[in-house]
């Protein structure tokens, strides 16, 4: 500790370490750049890609369903596929009303497992078996799901099993991992501290689990909960076997076939008519409607839920 | 709440007490013992992090605990509230006595005996909701749900955390806007409006700065007039100036395993662990030799 430190003269052995503070290597510039170009390149064509089908489906939609307008929304389908006119109410009505029905059963389900996975169960051998029976699932291609539910559910029912309730199971099976998963990730960001609080103060594990962990995880609980009904509300593949194909109107989850959206596209775009493929085109441009009214409105509420938690 | 024993004997007599300087400092208690513990070990699996602590801890006391990283001042602070009972692999033998009742005896209730016995941790933990409904959290639980009662006992416990009159005007506004200080300080009113008997503090001030740490202490003195408090410490100042009591713990290498175990290695009267520790390794740690 003897070091004298002279600070009335500049020390000249400091002066080529300054310099080297400005120096950034041509190597190192030329690497940001490519980077930075690749990165805006990657932005452009994802964003490209999504304007191009939007576009698209907009140009190709948008004349069926204004026309005549509002008939398009209340009118069921036309009983012929060569017929020219709009009505979509029963596909709107079938997609609401099938994807209303699973969510009720796959994300309180959904949840409830995470909860038990994150909080109760652990790293304990059942929970890890939940676990991976879980990502299982996810893997499990939405046909089969169909398929799952058709042999199970309806063919034991027969003609009254094709149904929207029956759809909703199939759909419900394709939520449910989605939802316990991106449900457990969300609580096992909670910080234990907080656990610890509660429990310090004399809370039973559930009382905080309900009073502190899922408040705090409720934002990302329900952006986790959206894409599990978003994607569940595009699917065609559960519902081909399961809901029947009805051209009217039901809203009767429980009694007689119904049809959706998906359905629609999937059946109309066959169809070697312009007129269904027209009707195609009109209800993949409803579709996407409805899913962007929904994930707006939804994020909006879980916006207000994480102003209320955390500001 | 069953029983609350709040004894408000004189402090104890300042003076050094030889006797007190022995391991277990039980000689002349001025006032009412309050917890017993009685060849205390955890283990977290097959690992022992600390092992035969017996210790006594008096009503109305600030009893410190200091020592070296991984000594299990914590842990065995963690035992009086059954905190450890949250990590699985958590395993306590011997006993602990409160008012002659184990704590770990088959019938009693960890919940239960947490609302007597309130933990104020190492980084402050506010929940993410407002300040008053961080302080009325606990008496909720403990179902009090008249609004004007639960107004008064959140006012009294900021007041005796030193932080009502910082927050009064703003008590609906969220506890996360308040400094790292003011939230410890939220933390302790968080716990006193349980009306606990002891508090447990675990380095409740390592992550404030030296202003908020000396508000915390000066609180501390204030309260301890109601509570006992246990305070785990990394600085051996904090300890000399705030507790009554100071256990000296540290760690043992099992020449075996080569893994660390806790041991209590002297228990006595603040001024006298600080002044004349009777052990070698107490005497290099408080004079800043080792750990």
């Amino acid at each position: 500790m003897t070091a004298v430190i002279d600070n009335t003269s500049p020390a000249p052995a400091m002066v080529p370490l300054l310099s080297d503070l400005s120096s950034v290597s041509g190597r190192r510039r030329n690497k940001n750049m490519v980077m930075t170009v690749l990165m805006g390149v990657s932005v452009v064509v994802v964003g490209f890609v999504l304007l191009l089908v939007l576009i698209t489906v907009v140009r190709k939609g948008w004349s069926i369903v204004v026309s005549e307008f509002p008939k398009w929304f209340t009118k069921d389908i036309q009983l012929s596929p060569r017929r020219a006119g709009p009505g979509m109410k029963a596909a709107i009505v079938g997609t609401i009303v099938a994807t209303a029905t699973a969510t009720v059963i796959a994300v309180p389900l959904g949840i409830a497992g995470a909860i038990y996975l994150n909080e109760y169960g652990k790293r304990s051998a059942f929970a890890r078996t939940l676990r991976f029976l879980t990502n299982v699932m996810a893997g499990v291609p939405s046909i089969v799901m169909g398929l799952f539910i058709y042999v199970f559910w309806v063919v034991p029912r027969g003609v009254d099993g094709l149904n929207a309730f029956s759809g909703a199971l199939a759909l419900a099976c394709l939520m449910l991992p989605i939802v316990v998963r991106s449900t457990e990730e969300m609580l096992r960001l909670v910080p234990q501290n907080l656990r610890d609080a509660s429990l310090a103060l004399g809370a039973t594990a559930s009382r905080t689990t309900l009073t502190v962990v899922i408040p705090k995880a409720a934002p990302g609980i329900i952006s986790g909960s959206l894409l599990a009904i978003a994607r569940a509300a595009g699917e065609t593949a559960p519902l081909i076997f399961t809901v029947g194909a009805a051209k009217a109107t039901n809203w009767n989850p429980f009694s007689g076939t119904n049809t959706s959206l998906s359905l629609q596209i999937y059946a109309n775009a066959k169809e070697s008519f312009p007129t269904a493929q027209e009707r195609a085109w009109g209800a993949a441009l409803t579709l996407i409607a409805l899913a962007f009214l929904f994930t707006f409105g939804a994020r909006a509420l879980s916006g207000r839920l994480s102003r209320t938690t955390e500001s | 709440m069953t029983e609350k024993v709040h004894t408000m004997h004189e402090p104890a007599d300042e003076s050094v007490d030889s006797a007190a300087r022995s391991t277990g400092g039980v000689a002349a208690p001025a006032n009412k013992l309050i917890f017993s513990v009685n060849d205390l070990s955890v283990d977290y699996g097959a690992f022992t992090a600390v092992r035969d602590v017996t210790l006594g801890i008096y009503a109305n006391d600030i009893t410190a605990f200091i020592g070296p990283s991984g000594c299990g001042k914590s842990t065995v602070l963690r035992c009086f509230n059954r905190m450890n009972d949250t990590i699985k692999s958590a395993k306590v033998h011997g006993s602990i006595l409160y008012h002659d009742i184990d704590l770990y005896g088959p019938t009693i209730s960890a919940t239960q005996v947490r609302r007597h016995i309130g933990m104020v941790f190492q980084k402050p933990n506010p929940f993410p909701k407002s300040i008053y409904d961080n302080v009325a959290y606990g008496p909720r639980l403990a179902g009090l749900k008249n609004k004007s009662e639960l107004d008064e006992l959140v006012e009294t416990s900021l007041r005796g955390a030193a932080l009502w009159d910082e927050v009064k005007d703003r008590l609906k506004s969220s506890a996360l806007g308040l400094s790292g200080g003011q939230q410890q300080r939220l933390c302790i009113g968080r716990a006193l409006a349980v009306k606990p008997d002891v508090i447990l503090m675990d380095e409740p001030c390592s992550a404030l700065d030296p202003i908020a740490t000396a508000r915390i202490e000066d609180l501390m003195q204030e309260i301890k007039q109601q509570y006992t408090i246990i305070i785990v410490t990394h600085n051996m100042q904090q300890a000399a100036r705030v507790s009554d009591r100071t256990a000296f713990f540290t760690t043992e290498v099992n020449s075996e395993s080569d893994r660390r175990t806790g041991v209590l290695v002297e228990y006595g009267r603040t001024d006298s662990i600080f002044s004349q520790p009777v052990d070698d390794r107490t005497e290099q740690y408080v004079t800043g030799r080792f750990g």
